[in-house]
C-alpha cells in the first residue's frame, strides 16, 4: 500500500511552499500516477464543506481542487455551508443514500452516523506514517472503534485574545496560567475601565469552547466515560461560581453574543481580553493595526484539574459509504493533507487551521509570526465534545443544544440559582443520553 | 315484432348503463364540480394535509435527523410538560403576539386614517410607508441587530451624545430589554401591512355616508365610531388574522437577531422548535413544540372569526 516513492516531510515543505499553479499540477500528476488509490473512470465527486472564514484559504481549496482535476480527471463539485446548516443536510444525506460523496464538516459529525461512512483506516496509517503520526485527538475525533470513519483534516483554536498594555497596566507581566490569576486579571481589567467579555450566548463556536474549558478545568463533566449523566456535581458548581465571577466583570451585553460579537469589538478596540480563533488577529491587521500590535494569544489557563481542558473547533472530513467512487475519495483525502498541498493551504489560512499530523509542526507559518504560534498546537492539546464520554449521536447532539452554555448564563445571569441550574442541565442532558 | 322488440331493448340496454355510469360522472353538474376541484384537492393535500400530518405524526415519535424513530405515545408531550425553557417560549411567544399585534393594529389604523386624507404626494407617501414590509425581513433584522448592538448602537450613540445616558444600553443582553427590542422590530416590520390593507378598506366606505353624517351633525368621533367602525370591521378581522398568525409563527426576525437569547428571553415557539429540532437533530421533539402551536393559531383564527365577523355581510341576515 505505501510502495510508492515517499518525499521526506522537509523536502516536501521546501517545495510546496512555492510552487506555482502548472508547478502544483506537475506534482499532482505525478502525484496521481504513484498513488494507492486509483479513481474510477469517469468519477464526478460531490463535497460539502463549511463556509470559509478566510478568503485566501478558500482560494488555495479550490486551487487544490483544481489540481487534483487536473492530475485525475475527476471533477469535484463543491458546496459550501454555514455551519449551522452542515450537520442537519448531511444526516439526511447519509439517511437518503443519495447527494454528496464527501463532508467536510465539523466537531464530531461523522460519529452521528458512523455505520454510514467508509473506512479510511487505510488512508489514515498512509498519512500517519509519512508525516510522523496523528495528534492524540486525531484517533479520537478520527476512529470509531478500531477504525477510521472520517480524516482529522484540521482545528480552529480557541485561545485567549488579549491586549498586551491592558494586561500590563492591570499589574500582569505575562498572561496567567492559571484560573485564580485569570479571575484576577479579569477584575483588573474591569477596573481599569479595559474589560475583558467572552460569549454567553447561542455561538456554537466561542460559547462552547470557553465555556466546556471553564467546566473541564474544574472538574466538571456533562457525563462520566459510561455516558452516564454526572453534571449536577461540586465540581460543576465550583466552576458555575467561576464563570459567574467573571461575567459580572464582563463588558455588557455577552448575554447575547453570537460568534461574530467579540471579533467586531475587539477589532474596534473596546474589548481587551477575549477568546476566539485567530481571526481577530487577521482581522485586526488589515482593520485596525494598533490593536493587532498590542494583542497576543495565550493557552486557556490551568484550572483546579491541574492540566490542559482545552475544547477547539475540530474539521473532519467524511465519505459515505454509498459512494460510487470509493477510491477517487479516499485519493482526494489524502492528497489534500499531502505536504505539496497541505502546506500552502496552511500558510494561505494564516493560523486558522491547525494540523493533527505532527510533522506540520515544523510549518513556517507558526513561526514567522510568534503570535500565531499558541495555534500551532491546539490540535494536541483539544478535548473532544464528548469530554469523558463516547463520541457519538449523544455527545453531537448535547453540543448543538447548548446544554453547557445555557446551564452557564442560565446562573451567570441570574435567571437560575446553583442548583436549578445544574438540574435543568442535568434533566435535558439524560433526555439525550437515555 | 317480437324480434324488432328484443332487438330494440337490446340496443336500448347498454346504452342506458352507459348513460347511467361514466357518462354520467362525466356530465352530471355535481360531480364535475367535484372534477373541477381535483387540483387544488392535490395541491392542498401534497403540499399542506401532508405535512402537517407528518409534523404531527412525528411528534409522536423519536425520530432524530438522519434515522427513522419509532412511536413514542405521549412522551415528547410529557416531556416538554416538565420543560421549563418551553413554558418560557409559550409565555414569550404570547407576549410577543399580543403586544405587537395590539400596537401594529392601534398603530396601522391611525396610520390608514391619516393616510385616507388628502395630504401632499399621496401616492409617493403611500409606498413609503410599505417599504418596512417590503424589505426582506433577514435585512431589516441585521439592520435593527446593529441598531441594537451592545456596543455600536446608534441608538445608545445619540443618547450618550445628547447627554441622557452615561453608559450603552443592553438593548440584547437584558431579558426584559430584549423582549422589547425584538417586539419593536416586529411592529415596525408589521404596520404597513396592517395600514395598507385598512387604507385599502376605507376607500371602499361610500362618502355619501359621511356627507349625511355631516349634515346629522355627526362630530368626527361619531362618523369614525358609527360610520368607519363598522364597515371596516371586516377587513379588520382578515388583516388582524393574517397579523396574528405571522407574529405567533415569527421566526426570521428572532433568529437571525437574538437566536432565541439571551437565556432563552426571546425565545418563541417556531425558533425553540427549529433549535431542538433541526440544530439538535431531536425531530419528534421540535415537530412536538411545533404542534403545540396549533391549538393556539386556531384559537386565533376562532376568535377572529367568531367576534368580529358576526356582521350581516357574511351571515346574509340580521344576526349583528
Amino acid at each position: 500500500m505505501h510502495d510508492f516513492t515517499r518525499r521526506t516531510f522537509v523536502k516536501g515543505t521546501a517545495a510546496a511552499a512555492m510552487l506555482s499553479t502548472s508547478a502544483l499540477f506537475d506534482w499532482a500528476k505525478a502525484w496521481a500516477q504513484s498513488s494507492p488509490w486509483k479513481p474510477e473512470a469517469g468519477a464526478k465527486l460531490n463535497l460539502m464543506r463549511w463556509r470559509r472564514f478566510v478568503e485566501a484559504e478558500d482560494a488555495a481549496f479550490m486551487k487544490m481542487v483544481a489540481a487534483f482535476k487536473a492530475a485525475t480527471g475527476v471533477e469535484i463539485s463543491v458546496v459550501s455551508e454555514s455551519y449551522d446548516d452542515i450537520q442537519p443536510k448531511a444526516s439526511v444525506v447519509a439517511n437518503t443514500g443519495q447527494g454528496l460523496d464527501m463532508v467536510w464538516g465539523l466537531y464530531s459529525l461523522p460519529h452521528l452516523f458512523p455505520a454510514k461512512c467508509l473506512d479510511v483506516t487505510d488512508v489514515a496509517d498512509y498519512l500517519g506514517k509519512k508525516y510522523g503520526g496523528w495528534a492524540q485527538s486525531g484517533e479520537l475525533y478520527g476512529k470509531s472503534g478500531n477504525k477510521w470513519i472520517c480524516i482529522p483534516i484540521a482545528t480552529t483554536g480557541g485561545l485567549m485574545n488579549y491586549r498586551v498594555s491592558s494586561m500590563q497596566k492591570a499589574g500582569f507581566k505575562e498572561f496567567p496560567k492559571d484560573t485564580a490569576g485569570f479571575l484576577e486579571l479579569v477584575k483588573a481589567l474591569k477596573k481599569n475601565n479595559t474589560p475583558a467579555g467572552f460569549a454567553l450566548g447561542h455561538a456554537s463556536g466561542d460559547a462552547n469552547t470557553w465555556l466546556h474549558w471553564a467546566l473541564w478545568s474544574h472538574g466538571g463533566n456533562l457525563v462520566d466515560k459510561n455516558d452516564k449523566v454526572i453534571i449536577n456535581s461540586p465540581e460543576t458548581a465550583k466552576s458555575l461560581e467561576f464563570v459567574k465571577a467573571l461575567y459580572e466583570n464582563f463588558i455588557p451585553g455577552t448575554a447575547s453574543w453570537n460568534d461574530s460579537s467579540n471579533n467586531k469589538i475587539f477589532v474596534s478596540g473596546d474589548l481587551h481580553l477575549t477568546s476566539n480563533g485567530i481571526s481577530v488577529y487577521v482581522t485586526a491587521q488589515k482593520e485596525n493595526k494598533a490593536v493587532a500590535e498590542d494583542m497576543n494569544h495565550a493557552y486557556m489557563p490551568i484550572g483546579p484539574v491541574g492540566k490542559p481542558t482545552e475544547l477547539h473547533l475540530a474539521f473532519p472530513i467524511l465519505t459515505f459509504n454509498f459512494t460510487k467512487a470509493p477510491n477517487a475519495c479516499k485519493a482526494f483525502t489524502a492528497f489534500m493533507l499531502e505536504a505539496e498541498n497541505f502546506n500552502p493551504w496552511v500558510e494561505s489560512a494564516q493560523g486558522y487551521l491547525s494540523h493533527f499530523l505532527n510533522a506540520y509542526d515544523k510549518n513556517p507559518v507558526w513561526t514567522s509570526d510568534p503570535k500565531r504560534t499558541p495555534y500551532r498546537d491546539v490540535s494536541k492539546r483539544t478535548l473532544t465534545p464528548a469530554g469523558l464520554g463516547t463520541l457519538g449521536e449523544k455527545a453531537a447532539s448535547a453540543i448543538a443544544d447548548f446544554i453547557v452554555v445555557d446551564m452557564f448564563a442560565n446562573y451567570a445571569t441570574g435567571r437560575e440559582d446553583i442548583k436549578g441550574a445544574m438540574a435543568a442541565a442535568e434533566r435535558q442532558a439524560k433526555r439525550i443520553y437515555r | 315484432m317480437v324480434d324488432v322488440t328484443d332487438k330494440t331493448m337490446a340496443r336500448r340496454a347498454p346504452r342506458k348503463i352507459e348513460v347511467s355510469a361514466w357518462s354520467q360522472l362525466k356530465s352530471n353538474r355535481t360531480w364535475l364540480g367535484y372534477w373541477f376541484m381535483l387540483p387544488a384537492l392535490a395541491i392542498l393535500a401534497l403540499f399542506l394535509a401532508y405535512p402537517l400530518g407528518l409534523g404531527v405524526w412525528l411528534s409522536f415519535t423519536d425520530t432524530k435527523i438522519g434515522r427513522g424513530g419509532g412511536w413514542i405515545g405521549l412522551e415528547n408531550y410529557e416531556w416538554l410538560q416538565g420543560d421549563s425553557t418551553f413554558w418560557l417560549s409559550v409565555l414569550n411567544t404570547l407576549l410577543y403576539t399580543i403586544v405587537a399585534s395590539v400596537i401594529k393594529f392601534a398603530a396601522g389604523l391611525y396610520l390608514a386614517l391619516l393616510l385616507d386624507k388628502h395630504i401632499p404626494f399621496k401616492a409617493l407617501v403611500r409606498a413609503a410607508v410599505l417599504i418596512p414590509f417590503i424589505v426582506p425581513t433577514v435585512l431589516s433584522a441585521i439592520a435593527f441587530w446593529w441598531i441594537y448592538d451592545s456596543q455600536f448602537s446608534i441608538l445608545s450613540w445619540s443618547l450618550k451624545k445628547m447627554g441622557l445616558i452615561t453608559a450603552n444600553i443592553d438593548f440584547l443582553g437584558d431579558p426584559w430589554n430584549a423582549r422589547w427590542s425584538t417586539i419593536f422590530a416586529n411592529i415596525w416590520r408589521g404596520v404597513p401591512f396592517v395600514a395598507i390593507t385598512l387604507l385599502a378598506g376605507l376607500q371602499t366606505v361610500s362618502p355619501s355616508l359621511y356627507e349625511a353624517a355631516t349634515l346629522d351633525g355627526a362630530t368626527p368621533w361619531q362618523r369614525f365610531r358609527h360610520i368607519t367602525y363598522p364597515l371596516l370591521t371586516p377587513i379588520i378581522a382578515v388583516v388582524m388574522t393574517f397579523s396574528v398568525l405571522f407574529t405567533f409563527t415569527d421566526f426570521q426576525l428572532i433568529w437571525a437577531m437574538t437566536r432565541g437569547g439571551p437565556v432563552n428571553a426571546t425565545h418563541l415557539m417556531a425558533t425553540l422548535s427549529y433549535q431542538r429540532g433541526i440544530i439538535a437533530g431531536q425531530l419528534g421533539e421540535g415537530a412536538a413544540i411545533a404542534t403545540a402551536m396549533i391549538p393556539f393559531l386556531l384559537g386565533a383564527i376562532m376568535i377572529s372569526w367568531f367576534g368580529l365577523q358576526r356582521r350581516k355581510w357574511q351571515q346574509g341576515s340580521d344576526n349583528d
